[in-house]
């Protein structure tokens, strides 16, 4: 498998952006949920790892302004690549990020195929529920950053808006965050990592290429084009060295740990 | 002049006459402790005053009929058990109330009275008569006590007398002379034995979580905000009930003067939040997303993730138990398949 050939799907800065958004993700997580759950036995203990409620605070808002940096650089860099460098296809096409219909319609035949009613659809460079994880993380993001910013800096913010505002931050804060924390620490895990072909989990995020008979039977559109249009051999790369598997299966390991440690924290705060 | 001649000499003869009967009926080697009837020879006179007048005389009916009417003079003031000369000598030993009340001695003696006499040597610090009385102790079921619920205040203002007033203008008070017996006296709050400084961490939690055993609902809704999670983990350093609504003179937001009232928000809020405008104090500290009058765009947003969270997870969570259903059966077909 070392030895086989690899097509390149992430380059450098779209996995480091994963990583920023994989660790302050987790980070904002542990240091948000112990105020969320304030009333969980367990509260106290997380936030202690932290130095406490105001280390966690303190914690809590480094990594928010960090994965807002992160974010703004990204969407910054879409447009460069855009308008400036000119890149095309970012905004519609097959490689693109934006929902096109076809993302409906194979919603539609992945679910007939998995009743056994139909052949499995053959996916592009992005798939929906790639999609789905890619706009809810930006949605999420831009809402949850706004509340945030709205509660880090409730005077300021009184200028412009009115008081109840920050009632309704903080709701949606911890609304959002209930929903992403959920949706990422189960939904993403499944579906990126530990669902049957890919269990324990998907290094591709962390390589960034997968072998290529992998690629042929999961990508079949994208194979497809590529074939047609000769453009298999841009994206062929070696096999991930030994070293940068290792550092993936580290980071993945450690990030899946800590996110399903997290749901059991949640799972017993609810069901207690 | 006279009375004191007259009192000494009665004094004297009656001890004697005691202490002729005392070694009587007792033996040679110990003293037998004096009865009631015997202190009260001498401490049943109204008039009786030790050698620098102050008063030493114990009604005997007010002690009858106090908690400790039972027990013996000996039983707290120790040291007059072992005593064989009679009068006895000026002044006796302080009576130790912790001698049978050992829990509450323990209690009290890390208390903030305590402390401010021990370590501060402040003479003036209420010991366990300054509030229950000596002789005239009575429980406090006891109406009558000085530390029955309603006469705690007045107790407590014999020192606090300014805190007292402030008490006595707010709500609580109110409610107490309306007859409530549930409205907090000083010792909810402070607690009675236990009293720590009031702006210490446990005791701004202590309070808050005291003023949520009557205000559930109120308490509630707060422990929805920012404040009251934060509270919750057990930080004191959010607005917490009195630092908004104040502690002793607690008034309605219709009352002008109140800390919560309309036009005194701004103030109460920029204690913390300096430069609150009136756009920051429509605020609400005690939210319910429920109550669509209250604030209805909390309802509202109280509703779509009601929607959107179980919607979310429903359709993902089948769509992943579908995809790891089809993913199984295939590798084991594929399996089957090479075998």
């Amino acid at each position: 498998m070392m030895d086989a050939v690899h097509i390149r799907r992430f380059d450098r800065p779209t996995r480091l952006l994963h990583i920023v958004v994989m660790s302050t993700f987790l980070g904002l997580s542990a240091t948000g949920l112990p105020l969320l759950f304030s009333d969980a036995p367990w509260s106290r203990m997380l936030a202690a790892l932290f130095g406490g409620f105001h280390g966690a605070g303190l914690v809590h808002r480094f990594f928010g302004a960090t994965l807002l940096l992160a974010i703004v650089w990204h969407i910054g860099n879409v447009f460069w690549r855009a308008f400036v460098r000119g890149e095309r296809g970012l905004f519609w096409g097959p490689t693109s990020m934006v929902p096109q219909p076809r993302d409906a319609v194979q919603l539609g035949q992945h679910i007939t195929w998995f009743v056994g009613a139909g052949p499995r659809p053959r996916f592009e460079h992005f798939a929906y529920w790639e999609k789905f994880d890619y706009w809810a993380v930006l949605w999420g993001t831009a809402l949850m950053g706004a509340a945030g910013l709205v509660l880090w800096f409730p005077v300021a913010a009184a200028d412009v808006l009115p008081g109840w505002m920050f009632n309704v931050a903080l709701f949606v804060h911890g609304a959002e965050a209930t929903l992403a924390i959920g949706f990422i620490f189960v939904i993403h895990f499944f579906n990126g990592h530990l669902r049957p072909g890919k269990f324990p989990m998907d290094l591709v995020m962390f390589t960034g290429s997968v072998p290529e008979d992998e690629f042929r039977e999961e990508r079949a559109g994208e194979y497809s084009r590529l074939v047609a249009t000769g453009g298999l051999a841009a994206v062929t790369a070696p096999a991930p060295s030994a070293a940068l598997s290792y550092r993936g299966h580290l980071i993945g390991t450690a990030g899946l740990t800590i996110g399903l440690v997290l749901v059991a924290f949640i799972l017993y705060a609810v069901l207690r | 002049m006279v009375t004191r001649i007259l009192f000494r000499v009665l004094l004297t003869t009656a001890c004697l006459l005691l202490g002729q009967s005392g070694v009587a009926g007792a033996g040679q080697s110990a003293p037998k402790p004096p009865a009631n009837d015997d202190c009260l020879a001498c401490h049943g006179d109204p008039d009786a005053k030790r050698a620098n007048g102050t008063h030493v005389a114990v009604d005997a009916s007010v002690f009858g009929a106090s908690r400790h009417g039972a027990l013996a003079c000996v039983d707290c003031h120790a040291d007059l058990a072992t005593l064989a000369e009679f009068p006895h000598a000026d002044p006796l030993k302080k009576v130790n109330c912790a001698s049978c009340h050992d829990d509450v001695g323990a209690t009290y003696h890390d208390s903030i009275h305590a402390k401010a006499r021990e370590k501060s040597g402040l003479n003036v610090a209420p010991v366990c008569a300054d509030c229950h009385g000596r002789h005239d102790i009575r429980g406090k079921a006891d109406p009558k006590s000085r530390v029955a619920h309603a006469q705690v205040p007045v107790t407590c203002g014999v020192c606090h007398d300014g805190i007292k007033l402030r008490y006595d203008a707010g709500v609580h008070a109110a409610a107490l002379r309306q007859g409530n017996a549930r409205a907090p006296v000083c010792a909810d709050c402070h607690t009675a034995h236990a009293i720590q400084r009031a702006d210490s961490d446990a005791s701004r939690l202590r309070a808050t979580a005291e003023c949520g055993s009557c205000h559930t609902s109120v308490v509630e809704s707060f422990t929805r905000t920012f404040h009251g999670k934060v509270t919750q983990l057990g930080s004191a350093r959010v607005a917490a009930c009195a630092d908004c609504h104040g502690a002793h003179d607690i008034l309605p937001a219709s009352n002008p003067a109140s800390s919560i009232s309309p036009r005194n928000l701004q103030t109460t809020c920029g204690r913390c939040h300096t430069g609150a405008n009136a756009r920051f104090v429509q605020y609400d500290p005690h939210p319910n997303p429920r109550d669509y009058q209250r604030s209805k765009v909390l309802w509202w947003a109280n509703r779509f993730y009601w929607v959107l969270i179980p919607g979310c997870f429903a359709f993902f969570g089948l769509h992943s138990v579908l995809w790891a259903w089809r993913s199984r059966r295939d590798a084991r077909a594929h399996r089957d398949g090479i075998r």
